[in-house]
């Protein structure tokens, strides 16, 4: 189960950011935010060879001491970032790619929204239901 | 030192190589000695024997060899690694001692030389007592030596000297002292290799003699200290595969040790030192990923082990310390060639060393309390002034048991380190990993992962409270972090910026930072901004501002009273902030309301301004800069008086402008550079001492404040420009395109100009062959130009109207696009302001080029039979046929002939002269028309139009004959021909001549004749023929030719004659009477 969720908007500024309250936010912040540099690295790699033959499921960014920073990018370039505890080792990369799923299930659910104005941030509840099943439950 | 203890040792991180101590040389005073030396260790590249060469006297001490155990039943290890061992075998310990001896074979004083030789060779021995080192001798000769086996006196004494040194011959050499002493030495150290390798060997054989002795319960320690000193000695016999696998196994043997609190350290340690071999030597063996894989094994097996909770510190040291020098080793082995990624370079491990050095602060900010008195006496201290074995405690040396010794020494022991604890500049270390950090990412494209650490190294210059350090980092990557939008970053960042900012009572960033901390960037809370906008009016009221909340104390008191420092000064309190970097709590943006306005037009702007504090600001004034800068002073605000403008939370304010644009920025754009000048910001109540000028430079950010153009057009014209011509243009007439200018200006239109002509930006040729020119009277030159510019049409007086006419010549066809452009200046008012505006007005047209007409031509005999080809001297005709292509009527004036319709056909009789060449062809001229238009009035010009008449064929015939036939016949009446036949050759020609019968007619002359005709001369036949039928009526055929040579063609000669005649009836005389009579 995740630790930290996040939705970056193409321009790379976060749309949605949510962390196990327990720790500190800003870390977390700061982890996804240095993740960044990891996947514009990938889609920048891939985007030389393969065009639009691309993956969306980035796989592993990289591995911190405590955390694993899993990353997935949208057809639109919005991208979806996993932090996952690095002790949390039964989690698989196949639950880890469910997961992005839903997560862009939920994500474009929200972008169906005619209420909703892109660019902004995400302020949906279903959403926020959708990754509250992902995290870590604590208390 | 700082963190010295965690240093590793640098005989560890040093690569082993084969230590050989060199005796009898006098470096000092010989200078043969002194050169053999420098030939030793100078240019130690890789292609020499790795081998350290160290110059010891004759009688050096060498460490003393403990006697063999020869049982271990009763011994019990006090530890793993004895911390000397390294270097002794490094440094101290020899594995060949050489021997140098000035001795030559011819020596007179061979024996006596001889003798003390082996002296000295034994002195070298006794001192070597029990180890295995070997000693070789070199004998340092003058002269240089026969090839071997020629010196019969040099084997010989070789001979003696082994023996009395009790050498192998393998270890005397001979040392020439010539000119090739390079490459002798280089000779010597490859053979002193070989004898350390011997050594080495001997050595690991030795040590691994050892293990049958052990047993596993109370020798664990001596099991990873037997392995260890294995791959050390296969190291420095530069076995490094065998040194690898033997420190492998050292590693995992160090892991089975029973660990406990008090040797948790020790195992750790040597953990580290061992993890630090293999790491290295994968690196060597270009196996990175090998040791990165070691690497995380060792950090994963380890990073539990914590040891002693009151020295948790020591961990995270330990910890950071790993990290650190995996770190270098793998930048070392980039710096070697080795290709590092993005996802694994040197800079995470540079990120986590630092990383637990910060927890090794915070650890030691918890367990080090202040005020602890260091206890007495030193715990620390050891007899011999430093530890005996690796990763022990100075007060327990060599104690293996599990509990400590001592609980008293134990807790001083603590206590002690503690105190030490206290004093590392922690934030220092912290820095310095960090920053090395930053090189890495910088080098493997993180740029956020850069600025995510350099914000760790600005927060943690402001821990070590140097504040200008701290600001500038921080400073610099915040713009980083804005232009990526994360704002929840950026307020933690510019949180602590305030903190410095405060701390050094730096108003004007203190200002910057409370600005925009207040704007809509910042995801503080409502109260922090309530606070942080009360300490802005504060500062700007020239009041100490309250402490920022988390500060250090003291710092505070400090931070006050610098504040009130400058507080007092109150100086010029004019801050200019150049908010285009920052995002300022009040928001403001501008628009035209249109996007060009016309020179007759006020301009409209307008300014909207919007605060995001949570207070209502007010300010005096607020200005605009335009770029140019004349408008500015349309584009003020300012309060009157005491009262000041305020802005309310949330809401947004609109200001109008509105100014005049001048002539001369016609066509120009106008850029707006918001200079808000809210001078005296403040709480509507407070009176304001600071004067801050918020000012932005548009042009450099769009973002947040809008860059905004507005372009200044021309008035709009009030004239009507008509053009009347009658389309398409014929091929070289003079076009006449006539242009109707009427004014519905209310004044007077001054200095109408008209530019007329062929539109520029067109085909290049097309200006080539189109003329134009205002006068219609005569057909224009090719100087004419295809555009006439500014052609002065005078004054323009309201609803006057002007027509002039504007001659086209097109030479080729096609279309053109003319233009026709009528500006002129006109005087009026905006707004009171008297201008004068000049305008214009475009017509453009597009005129297709036609040829006005066709011309074929025909040739045909004068009986209008078409000819393909002339005869000489036989009139023949020429047709034109003139097809007009013009819709509209021409005027052929040359030929008088005038039709309505499409064509006119004229006929030119015509007669060859005779050529010398006869059947070429011949140019028959040209064909000049001239035409206009019908409907042109009479004294315009004509047109010449040429057309170049087609290439005739030309023959000539022998003989020619033509008829004089009266115009018609009639019935019954006699009708005579005469038949003259030409002899055109300059031969007699005989010709035969024969009348056929005809129905209609009888006739009376010669029905058969032959007859013969002098050259150039003529034969008249005459005939008399009576019709007999009304009508057209076919003549009797004449048959005529010319036996002598039938192959001539008589045929031809017919076409010449007249075919048929017409016969009228017979004529009543009455009725021709009574016709003259009427």
């Amino acid at each position: 189960m995740a630790v930290c969720i996040a939705v970056i908007a193409k321009e790379n500024y976060p749309l949605y950011i949510r962390s196990v309250p327990t720790q500190n936010e800003l870390k977390f912040h700061y982890t996804v935010h240095t993740s960044l540099d990891v996947v514009e690295e990938k889609i920048s790699a891939v985007g030389k060879s393969l065009g639009d033959q691309r993956e969306l499921y980035l796989g592993l960014l990289y591995p911190t001491e405590d955390y694993k920073v899993y990353g997935y990018v949208t057809n639109s370039k919005v991208k979806f970032v996993i932090v996952v505890d690095s002790s949390n080792t039964s989690l698989r990369d196949n639950e880890i790619r469910s997961m992005f799923r839903k997560l862009h299930n939920s994500f474009t659910d929200v972008m169906c929204n005619p209420f909703h104005n892109p660019g902004d941030p995400i302020q949906s509840k279903a959403f926020d239901g959708i990754v509250s099943g992902m995290m870590v439950q604590t208390g | 030192m700082a963190g010295s203890q965690w240093e590793l040792p640098p005989e560890l991180c040093c690569r082993p190589m084969a230590f050989v101590a060199l005796t009898g040389l006098d470096v000092v005073y010989n200078a043969v000695h002194r050169a053999i030396w420098d030939a030793f260790c100078a240019n130690r590249r890789a292609d020499r024997v790795p081998i350290s060469f160290k110059v010891l006297p004759g009688d050096h001490e060498y460490p003393k060899c403990r006697t063999k155990r020869t049982s271990y039943e009763w011994y019990i290890p006090k530890g793993i690694l004895k911390t000397g061992w390294m270097n002794k075998h490094l440094n101290l310990v020899p594995a060949l001692v050489v021997l140098f001896y000035e001795l030559d074979w011819d020596d007179p004083q061979w024996k006596e030389k001889q003798s003390e030789c082996a002296t000295k060779v034994e002195i070298v021995r006794t001192s070597l007592q029990g180890r295995n080192t070997k000693v070789a001798v070199v004998l340092i000769q003058k002269k240089t030596p026969l090839p071997p086996g020629e010196d019969l006196v040099a084997s010989e004494r070789a001979a003696t000297l082994c023996n009395a040194c009790d050498l192998s011959g393998k270890s005397l050499f001979v040392l020439p002292h010539t000119d090739h002493l390079v490459g002798y030495i280089i000779r010597l150290e490859n053979a002193f290799y070989e004898h350390a390798q011997t050594y080495y060997y001997t050595e690991i054989r030795r040590v691994k003699s050892h293990k049958e002795f052990l047993n596993k319960t109370t020798h664990q320690l001596l099991f990873v200290r037997h392995q260890f000193k294995i791959a050390f000695f296969s190291e420095l016999k530069q076995d490094t595969q065998n040194a690898l696998k033997y420190y492998r196994t050292a590693y995992s043997l160090v892991h089975e040790l029973r660990a406990h609190e008090t040797n948790m350290l020790e195992i750790k340690t040597m953990a580290g030192f061992i993890n630090y071999k293999i790491c290295r030597l994968c690196f060597q063996h270009n196996t990175p990923l090998d040791a990165i894989a070691q690497f995380r094994k060792h950090i994963d097996l380890c990073k539990k082990k914590i040891g002693s909770a009151e020295l948790a510190f020591e961990h995270a040291a330990w910890m950071s310390k790993q990290f650190q020098s995996f770190g270098e080793l793998f930048d070392e082995a980039i710096k070697l060639g080795l290709t590092a990624i993005q996802t694994q370079n040197p800079g995470f491990y540079y990120q986590q060393a630092a990383c637990y050095s910060q927890d090794r602060k915070q650890q030691a900010q918890q367990l080090c309390q202040a005020g602890a008195t260091y206890p007495s006496p030193e715990p620390l201290d050891t007899q011999s002034g430093g530890l005996d074995f690796y990763g022990q405690r100075p007060w327990r040396q060599g104690h293996q048991s599990i509990d400590p010794p001592d609980a008293e020494k134990e807790k001083t022991g603590i206590l002690a380190l503690q105190i030490k604890e206290r004093d590392v500049p922690h934030s220092e270390l912290i820095i310095a990993l960090l920053s090395n950090a930053v090189a890495q990412f910088k080098k493997y494209k993180c740029p956020r992962m850069k600025s995510h650490l350099m914000v760790q190294m600005g927060e943690e210059y402001y821990h070590a409270k140097d504040y200008t350090k701290a600001l500038k980092l921080l400073d610099y990557v915040m713009c980083d972090y804005r232009t990526e939008r994360w704002w929840g970053l950026l307020t933690a960042i510019l949180t602590t910026a305030l903190r410095c900012a405060y701390l050094m009572a730096s108003v004007k960033d203190y200002i910057i930072y409370c600005m925009e901390l207040l704007g809509r960037a910042s995801t503080l809370k409502e109260e922090q901004k309530l606070r942080i906008e009360k300490n802005l009016i504060k500062v700007l009221t020239n009041e100490v501002p309250d402490a920022e909340p988390e500060c250090d104390s003291s710092s505070v008191s400090a931070a006050k009273s610098l504040w009130s420092d400058r507080m007092a000064l109150a100086g010029s309190n004019e801050l200019t902030i150049e908010v285009q970097d920052y995002i300022p709590f009040i928001q403001c943006k501008a628009k035209f309301q249109s996007p060009s306005f016309h020179v007759d037009q006020p301009i409209q702007l307008q300014v909207f301004l919007r605060a995001d504090c949570p207070h209502p600001v007010s300010f005096n004034k607020l200005s605009v800069s335009l770029s140019n800068q004349e408008y500015n002073q349309w584009c003020v605000v300012e309060s009157s008086g005491q009262e000041s403008m305020s802005l309310l939370p949330g809401k947004t304010k609109r200001f109008n402008f509105s100014f005049v644009a001048k002539t001369e920025d016609v066509g120009k754009k106008i850029e707006v550079r918001l200079l808000l000048t809210v001078a005296g910001l403040g709480q509507p109540d407070h009176a304001a001492q600071y004067h801050v000028r918020l000012c932005s430079d548009t042009t450099q950010s769009e973002c947040y404040w809008r860059s905004l153009f507005v372009q200044i057009i021309s008035r709009v014209p009030k004239i009507s420009v008509q053009l009347s011509h009658q389309p398409p243009a014929l091929n070289n007439e003079m076009y006449c395109i006539s242009v109707t200018i009427q004014s519905q200006e209310e004044g007077v239109a001054k200095d109408v100009k008209l530019t007329a002509g062929l539109k520029p930006g067109q085909d290049a040729n097309l200006g080539q062959t189109t003329h134009v020119t205002l006068d219609g009277s005569k057909v224009c030159d090719d100087t004419a130009p295809a555009l006439l510019p500014d052609v002065p049409l005078g004054d323009l007086k309201p609803g006057e109207k002007l027509e002039w006419c504007v001659y086209v010549k097109c030479v080729s066809t096609g279309p053109r696009v003319f233009l026709f452009h009528v500006a002129y200046s006109i005087d009026t008012t905006v707004e009171g302001r008297q201008i004068v505006c000049k305008c214009h007005k475009d017509e453009t047209v597009t005129i297709e080029t036609v040829v006005p007409f066709e011309v074929s031509v025909k040739f045909v005999s004068t009986k209008f039979e078409p000819l393909d080809r002339v005869a000489v001297d036989i009139p023949f005709l020429l047709m034109t046929d003139i097809l007009s292509s013009s819709p509209w009527p021409l005027l052929l004036a040359s030929s008088s002939l005038q039709l309505t319709g499409e064509s006119a056909s004229e006929c030119f009789c015509l007669r060859c002269p005779p050529l010398t060449n006869s059947n070429s062809t011949v140019a028959t001229g040209q064909y000049l028309i001239s035409w206009r238009r019908y409907s042109s009035s009479a004294d315009s010009p004509l047109i010449q139009t040429t057309v170049t008449l087609p290439h005739v064929i030309l023959e000539s015939v022998p003989l020619y004959i033509h008829a004089d036939v009266p115009s018609f016949g009639r019935v019954r009446e006699s009708l005579s021909v005469r038949y003259h036949i030409e002899n055109r050759t300059a031969l007699v020609q005989e010709v035969e001549m024969a009348v056929e019968p005809s129905d209609a007619f009888m006739f009376s002359g010669l029905k058969q004749v032959r007859l013969r005709i002098l050259p150039g001369s003529e034969q008249q036949m005459l005939y008399n023929y009576y019709p007999l039928m009304a009508g057209y009526q076919t003549l009797p055929q004449l048959n005529i030719s010319l036996p002598r040579c039938p192959t001539t063609n008589t045929h031809t000669l017919r076409r010449f004659l007249p075919q048929r005649i017409f016969v009228k009836p017979q004529g009543r005389q009455v009725d021709d009477a009574s016709i003259a009579a009427a």
